[in-house]
């Protein structure tokens, strides 16, 4: 027997709605409409302008770094991040010890806050005495200054992955383990090799998985933002800003409320969108074959 | 699995092929560790220890840096940890609660509008934070929220609501119901089906959802940052986002504020690792 009622099911929900109501469809409704206003010091009048903000962002600069970076963000975490957790997780899978201890190990750093990853980070890119620059100076190398407009971004990168790898790993190998153990079995007896094992079964079992880890590998990386707010500040002079950071900035320290709603939406209205088409060209991948 | 090794030179190959795995997972290994024991070994040491060679053990190991986490005036970190406590335990309890009612009226239940709830949850959690913040900041200026620690809890309460009752819906929906049935053959209200059937049941998942929220909540920056201006309030991801303006020069305060702010979150993932790793990775539908 169900359960049937209307009055309970409803009551039941509505703490749930109202939070949801109140602290997130509202207020996005509400941003849309901020993103069409010249609104400034979070002052109590605003004018609307339409679309003006959204024509101003065309021309700015540091938008085009911000959408930049967060591609090289994406790409670096791509390849990174979901290459070697799957590398990882196929060694893994391969031998028989230590599954237990290279597991605690890697999730770790998932468990720890970007920030205090980033704060660890930063140290070890410090000049003076940075773990990096220690470890050149043992092996006989000159120092290096680490964190330049340049490298900055790659600079907020790196912890990423390093945070993420073990995550992935976990994902990846949670895939391995459902693929029935009957496809190696009659391998085997076919006299598969290991690599051509891993080659022709094991990878290509493990499509719908990576699949969907690019897809979650996408919306994650637009919502960085503790790494670079810790780690680069989005500097110097911007080399570094990401969406997130950029949108942080103009509500908080330049108090340009509008404009910063309009990036809020950008964000997410990219976010969406690329994940959407992601999904949707794969599932057409997926369902070629 | 098993492999029979003929030949001599397959066997050799066999070893090898093991070395090489080994050797990369190990790669991996240290290059996690070594980072973390780096920061830990040098939170025992002076600051000028530090600058004179931080691969070295301390020549002297001190708790000075810790003991200094309590006296610095603005950055109080173990004020910050109560707050942090505060925080995490008003939104667990909120979502487990909320998210509870909300996954027994969805599993539980058959209705219509089910779908539809359904399928504005899920749209809920592509909802970025940034999305709300300016809004979301305006209100709680503006009410008795602001200057308490609710300013962040209710915020939060709602941004982990999704996939909270996704999570815990799809659990509910997959307990017995036989159990309903007699209980209310029996004369049980509603409600009591709820609190001595369903949550009993549910309390693997409960677990689950609850060390995810915790880890989130302790580990959350942005909204702590914006909507707890006064350093009083603010929890620790707070604070150690402003160490290294404020510790200046002090290194070996910054390795130890790095070292306490891992604590609560590596004690607790060494009770119950299973526990975490799972809770962490079911919440990646949040994306």
């Amino acid at each position: 027997m169900v359960l049937k009622s209307k009055k309970y099911p409803l009551l039941f929900l509505l703490p749930a709605l109202v939070f949801i109501g109140i602290f997130l469809i509202l207020p996005l409704c509400k941003t849309i409409y901020y993103s069409l206003t010249a609104w400034y010091n979070f002052a109590p009048t605003k004018k609307f302008i339409g679309l003006q903000n959204y024509m101003n962002l065309l021309h700015d600069d540091v938008l085009k770094i911000a959408m930049r970076n967060t591609g090289i963000l994406i790409i670096f975490a791509l390849i990174f991040q979901v290459g070697i957790a799957t590398l990882l997780a196929i060694c893994v899978d391969s031998v028989h010890h230590g599954f237990k201890f290279f597991r605690t190990v890697y999730f770790f750093p998932v468990v720890i806050s970007a920030t205090a990853i980033g704060l660890m980070f930063s140290l070890i890119y410090k000049y003076n005495y940075g773990l990096l620059n220690n470890i050149l100076i043992t092996m006989g190398y000159e120092k290096k200054v680490w964190l330049t407009a340049k490298s900055a971004i790659y600079c907020v990168a790196v912890p990423t992955v390093w945070q993420h790898v073990g995550f992935y790993f976990i994902v990846v190998l949670t895939g391995i383990a459902n693929i029935p153990e009957d496809i190696y079995e009659s391998a085997r007896l076919d006299g598969i090799t290991p690599v051509k094992r891993v080659l022709y079964i094991t990878l290509p079992m493990l499509k719908p998985i990576l699949i969907s880890n690019v897809v979650l590998v996408v919306s994650q990386s637009f919502r960085v933002f503790d790494m670079v707010y810790v780690v680069t500040g989005g500097g110097p002079r911007h080399e570094s800003e990401l969406l997130s950071s950029y949108m942080y900035s103009k509500a908080f320290s330049d108090y340009n409320t509008g404009y910063a709603s309009a990036i809020a939406i950008v964000m997410i209205v990219m976010g969406i969108t690329l994940t959407g088409v992601l999904r949707f060209l794969m599932n057409k991948m997926q369902g070629d074959d | 699995m098993g492999y029979t090794y003929i030949k001599k030179s397959d066997r050799i190959k066999a070893i090898v092929r093991t070395g090489v795995l080994y050797a990369v997972l190990i790669f991996w290994a240290l290059l996690t560790i070594i980072p973390l024991l780096w920061v830990f070994i040098n939170s025992f040491k002076e600051s000028n220890d530090i600058l004179l060679s931080s691969l070295s053990l301390p020549k002297a190991w001190t708790f000075q840096n810790y003991i200094k986490m309590s006296t610095y005036p603005d950055m109080n970190l173990i004020r910050a940890f109560k707050n942090s406590m505060i925080i995490c335990g008003g939104v667990v309890l909120g979502v487990l609660v909320c998210a509870g009612f909300a996954a027994f009226a969805l599993g539980r239940f058959d209705n219509k509008f089910n779908k539809y709830i359904n399928a504005l949850l899920s749209g809920c959690m592509l909802v970025p934070a940034f999305s709300t913040l300016i809004p979301n900041f305006v209100l709680i200026s503006a009410s008795p929220l602001r200057g308490t620690q609710w300013a962040v809890i209710l915020p939060l309460i709602a941004s982990n609501m999704s996939f909270s009752t996704l999570l815990l819906t799809g659990y509910v929906r997959s307990l017995p119901r036989d159990l309903d049935e007699a209980a209310i053959v029996d004369g049980a209200s509603v409600m009591q089906v709820f609190i001595h059937i369903v949550v009993p049941l549910s309390k693997p998942m409960m677990a689950t959802v609850g060390t995810m929220t915790f880890i989130w909540t302790y580990n959350e920056l942005l909204l702590s940052l914006v909507y707890l201006p006064t350093r009083n309030l603010q929890p620790v991801s707070v604070i150690l986002s402003l160490v290294s303006n404020m510790y200046g020069t002090d290194y070996g305060a910054m390795m130890a504020a790095i070292c306490l702010t891992i604590l609560p979150v590596l004690l607790l993932y060494m009770v119950a690792q299973n526990q975490v790793v799972k809770g962490l990775t079911a919440g990646s539908v949040k994306g």
